[in-house]
């Protein structure tokens, strides 16, 4: 048995979590103040995900770019290549928030949307 | 020019909620006046997601959050002014403003939302030795210019503060694609968010080097590279200097309340916040002149803003329908041990209903461990609150019951404390 100490990133409290680990197996959790706490934990050292937030080049806008998010959260070891996807696409204006932008980024399933509406200039 | 009953001055998270609140509790000639080209203030920049947990019980990105505000305001059939900049607010509550449209105009509404935000702390107020290269930026510069207008200020990066802005920079250039090669903090603890440390440098391994400031900047025409060097009792230690070879440095040294409207206005400022020093209505030293979100005291979370902000909403609103006591008794709290300030400044017992909760807001000093957070009235006790650890990165909010301070109305002051649990 070991255990790991993580800060949980589930919302601002940042509880200090205290996981007790049997080889690769989550046995139990604690310091946590929600259920969210638990199944951060459970992820973070199983199959660890983050939302990614960017922006796209965005063609005849009031703004450059419009900023986007993965619609759920991606693995972690996803991010870059994730990042690299957007870098190749442009969109053009109007955009809406909610719009998916890109889907399945980089082979992950998940689409990528916007998070901002961007009028025609 | 139209006249209204009230004018808000800034159309950010704070303006957009005290617009919907004041709406919602009977005003209809209601303006916001926004300097930018948008509504939404600084969330149009904020694009990385968190906010919106207590107020939509949903993780949004900062122009999500505002455009669920914005929404409100367009349909409750808010008027509002953009590219519009307020050039003097006077103690009769007039206002002066400018745009490209109306020109010069003034206002005189019955009632004032002080909701302008708050600033980030410049080179010029942070006496960093050096030359004066170009590639010096603050943390929220860089944030717009990446997020919104789609430029990359650098491709080296050393950031000085490891406040919640230069965290979330850390983690967005180095998405972009620049190499952050370290976060320099003076204090001995980060002044962020827990979970920003986690995911913006852990999840990147980009060091935090805490204790640590700029002592040097090299660079002519453009940043070369900087010098850090390891702190103690605020002085460099000689001998632990590093040099780090870098086009950029981001400063995330802090935010102060902008307050120059309300100076001119002649509003008492609180020394500590270096925002109003206001009432439980919100309201500050001039009557029906109100103020929230961070141009009163810096926030860490939206959330709390719009809270605040539909507060002052709703006092501005008893005040213009003819509530507005005129001066009365007036009890300050004091703030010690550990507590640096508190919001509201003074509570007034005669505005108090008995089932009335007065929420008040503040921060404290440095980082403490199992403390009682307790607040007195002359010598009873009227709240206690175990906390197991407080930071001054993190404000705290307790309520507190209206009726415990109306049965001590008698006190000459409430202390707001921390005590050993």
């Amino acid at each position: 048995m070991k255990t790991v100490n993580l800060t949980c990133i589930g919302c601002p409290l940042g509880c200090q979590l205290s996981v007790e680990m049997d080889g690769k197996e989550v046995v139990s959790v604690s310091g946590n103040t929600c259920k969210n706490g638990d199944k951060y934990a459970r992820k973070e050292l199983t199959n660890p995900t983050r939302i990614v937030t960017s922006t796209v080049r965005v063609t005849g806008g009031t703004l450059a770019a419009v900023s986007v998010k993965t619609a759920s959260d991606i693995p972690k070891d996803k991010i870059f290549p994730c990042m690299k996807a957007l870098k190749e696409i442009e969109v053009s204006a109007p955009v809406t928030i909610g719009q998916v932008i890109l889907s399945d980024v980089a082979g992950t399933g998940v689409s990528i949307v916007a998070t901002k509406n961007i009028p025609q200039k | 020019m139209k006249q209204y009953d009230l004018v808000i001055i800034g159309g950010g998270p704070a303006g957009l909620a005290a617009a919907v609140s004041a709406r919602n509790a009977g005003i209809r000639d209601i303006l916001i006046l926004e300097r930018d080209a948008e509504l939404g203030g600084i969330l149009n920049q904020c694009i990385h997601n968190g906010f919106g947990l207590h107020t939509f019980k949903e993780e949004l990105t900062g122009p999500e959050y505002a455009s669920r505000f914005i929404a409100q305001v367009q349909e409750l059939g808010i008027e509002y002014k953009l590219n519009t900049m307020v050039l003097d607010l006077s103690k009769d509550k007039t206002v002066t403003a400018m745009n490209r449209t109306d020109g010069l105009f003034q206002l005189q509404p019955k009632a004032v939302i002080l909701a302008m935000g708050c600033r980030e702390r410049p080179r010029g107020a942070l006496n960093i030795p050096g030359s004066r290269p170009a590639g010096i930026y603050t943390a929220g510069t860089a944030q717009r210019l990446v997020n919104m207008e789609g430029q990359m200020p650098g491709r080296k990066v050393v950031i000085l503060g490891s406040g919640d802005i230069g965290l979330i920079m850390a983690r967005r250039m180095t998405l972009e694609g620049a190499e952050v090669k370290v976060v320099a903090e003076l204090m001995p603890y980060s002044g962020g968010l827990k979970r920003n440390i986690v995911q913006c440098l852990d999840d990147f391994g980009i060091p935090l080097k805490l204790s640590h400031t700029v002592v040097d900047i090299r660079g002519k025409d453009r940043v070369e590279g900087i010098t850090l060097a390891r702190v103690e009792q605020g002085k460099p230690v000689p001998g632990t200097e590093e040099y780090y070879e870098c086009d950029t440095l981001l400063l995330s040294c802090g935010l102060i309340p902008e307050n120059e409207l309300s100076r001119g206005a002649g509003v008492a400022l609180n020394p500590v916040t270096n925002g109003p020093a206001v009432n439980e209505s919100l309201e500050t030293s001039i009557p029906g002149v109100f103020a929230a979100g961070n141009v009163l005291h810096v926030h860490d979370l939206v959330d709390y803003v719009s809270e605040e902000a539909a507060a002052a909403g709703r006092h501005a609103a008893v005040f213009i329908l003819g509530g507005g006591e005129a001066s009365v008794q007036a009890l300050p709290i004091r703030c010690c041990s550990g507590v640096r300030y508190s919001v509201p400044s003074f509570i007034r017992p005669d505005c108090l209903n008995p089932d009335d909760t007065v929420t008040v807001r503040f921060r404290v000093d440095n980082i403490y461990k199992n403390k009682r957070i307790a607040v007195y009235a002359g010598e009873n006790q009227i709240f206690t609150k175990k906390r197991n650890v407080l930071a001054p990165g993190e404000m705290e909010t307790i309520k507190l019951k209206a009726c415990s301070i109306l049965e001590n109305r008698e006190a000459a002051e409430l202390v707001l404390k921390l005590e050993d649990a």
